[in-house]
């Protein structure tokens, strides 16, 4: 299989590439990773008739943390990268577990987790943890630098609220009050396969109580689902056996998951639950052992 | 390089958008005309003879594709062959010399590490992304490498021992048989 014709365009500045959507317009369409975007327009779901490929842009590589450890991803970070980060084993431990379990390690070599976002992809596992962690895609257009929060940043199935000329720069993580706790956990059939199930936690603790919680799933509704209600639950408060089960609950009634060849719709959301109980639990754990 | 467009009838010949690269394939360097639409894996299986490279799902699930580009792993089918431009590829007709086979190769042939073949050439390339990064791997790190390559075949067990073999070998230099049983 092979895309439709298309016009391509590798510029070398985020300037040249805004020019380029602007002339392109709903037609145009930027390329980082390209692991969702090819595969999309092989099989003809995406025709657009102008690519503009990033990837000879410098400087959109990295992923950092700001001295008050807000943490910046850039438009080429490659999901690789994030999977063999120091900074992320030792400062975002939802983000850390999630990098492994995207996909595989061949589309983690070239994959981004802004493409990731900017795909919004019911299943896409980063947009969970992005929105777990209350983060926001920075967009660059022709009148300068916008910050959108994930929470508003994907509108539907495969839909975001990016104009035609704007690109995703950055994925933005800010820093946390207290101490960071979480995970994500991913039941999938096997290696690559899209999730059946995935619930990202994101906590900040001071002191065994929860300050923030986040959580968000995958894979269960027609977009990222956030459990605002359950997130609610755990804040201002410790995690007891009774505050994890109350959280777990209103995370499984979140859920909206259907039955189909991965699983009934009352699997799905037993197994969210599970993994709510599972994921707090285990904090539960560290929190007791550090304090 | 000569290139053939199919003519649909919509878009005459001079109309298609075709684009000049220059890349390196095993070491040689190259000069190609592309049309942007042109996958990774059809310039290297049609355009340059190099059908070694082989194409299994055609939908970036099964990694049969599977080469290395500056060094990391990638599917070829889910890669633009103009993205290659000023880049280094390697395939699986880079692995041996004209005397001698890679250690990876060997190891396949050692612990029958393939029943059909199909799987093999992207499997060689993602182990060599692992050995190349880490020479010494664990059973489990050889195992996560490859996890991104399908075997309908093998079950997987004697592609992880060949994996292993090669590792031993090449630590052990150049003796012909590995230090350890892998």
């Amino acid at each position: 299989m092979y895309p439709s014709r298309f016009r391509y365009e590798a510029p070398h500045s985020l300037g040249e590439a805004i020019g380029l959507l602007r002339e392109g317009g709903d037609e145009a369409k930027v390329m980082a990773g390209g692991q969702s975007l090819v595969p999309l327009m092989k099989l003809r779901f995406a025709s657009p008739e102008l690519i503009v490929d990033i990837n000879n842009i410098g400087g959109l590589d990295y992923h950092r943390a700001d001295a008050d450890g807000t943490l910046r991803i850039g438009a080429l970070c490659r999901h690789v990268d994030l999977e063999r980060s120091d900074l992320l084993k030792s400062t975002q431990p939802t983000m850390a577990a999630a990098a492994p379990l995207i996909a595989d390690p061949l589309v983690r070599n070239r994959g981004t987790l802004v493409g990731s976002l900017c795909h919004a992809d019911p299943q896409g596992d980063w947009a969970s943890v992005v929105t777990a962690l209350g983060g926001s895609v920075i967009a660059q257009g022709p009148a300068g630098r916008r910050a959108i929060p994930m929470a508003d940043f994907v509108t539907g199935p495969f839909e975001n609220t990016l104009e035609p000329d704007e690109i995703a720069v950055e994925a933005v993580i800010p820093a946390a009050q207290g101490t960071r706790a979480g995970g994500y956990l991913k039941l999938e059939r096997r290696v690559g396969d899209f999730a059946t199930v995935g619930v990202a936690v994101a906590l900040e603790t001071t002191g065994g109580t929860v300050r923030r919680a986040g959580i968000a799933l995958t894979g269960v509704g027609g977009s990222t689902v956030a459990a605002a209600a359950a997130a609610g639950a755990l804040t201002n408060r410790a995690l007891t056996a009774e505050t994890i089960e109350q959280a777990a609950d209103l995370t499984a009634q979140a859920a909206n998951p259907r039955t189909d060849h991965r699983g009934s719709a009352e699997y799905k959301r037993h197994m969210v639950r599970t993994f709510v109980v599972r994921l707090l639990s285990r904090d539960g754990d560290s929190a007791e052992r550090a304090a | 390089m000569t290139t053939v467009h199919d003519d649909l009838g919509d878009q005459v010949a001079s109309d298609v958008p075709m684009r000049r690269i220059k890349f390196t394939i095993n070491g040689v360097r190259k000069a190609a005309e592309v049309e942007p639409r042109l996958l990774l894996a059809h310039l290297i299986r049609q355009g340059l003879g190099l059908t070694g490279t082989h194409m299994g799902c055609d939908t970036t699930n099964c990694g049969a594709c599977t080469v290395l580009v500056d060094g990391r792993a990638i599917k070829s089918c889910t890669m633009l062959a103009v993205q290659a431009d000023g880049h280094e590829v390697t395939t699986v007709e880079g692995l041996a010399t004209a005397s001698e086979l890679h250690p990876l190769q060997e190891g396949f042939k050692q612990e029958h590490g393939l029943q059909c073949g199909f799987c093999t050439p992207g499997m060689m390339l993602a182990a060599k992304a692992l050995l190349d990064a880490n020479p010494d791997p664990t059973e489990e790190d050889v195992r996560w490498a490859l996890s991104g390559n399908l075997c309908r075949c093998t079950g997987y067990q004697n592609i992880v021992k060949s994996v292993l073999w090669a590792a031993a070998k090449l630590r052990s230099g150049s003796a012909s048989e590995p230090a350890q049983e892998a």
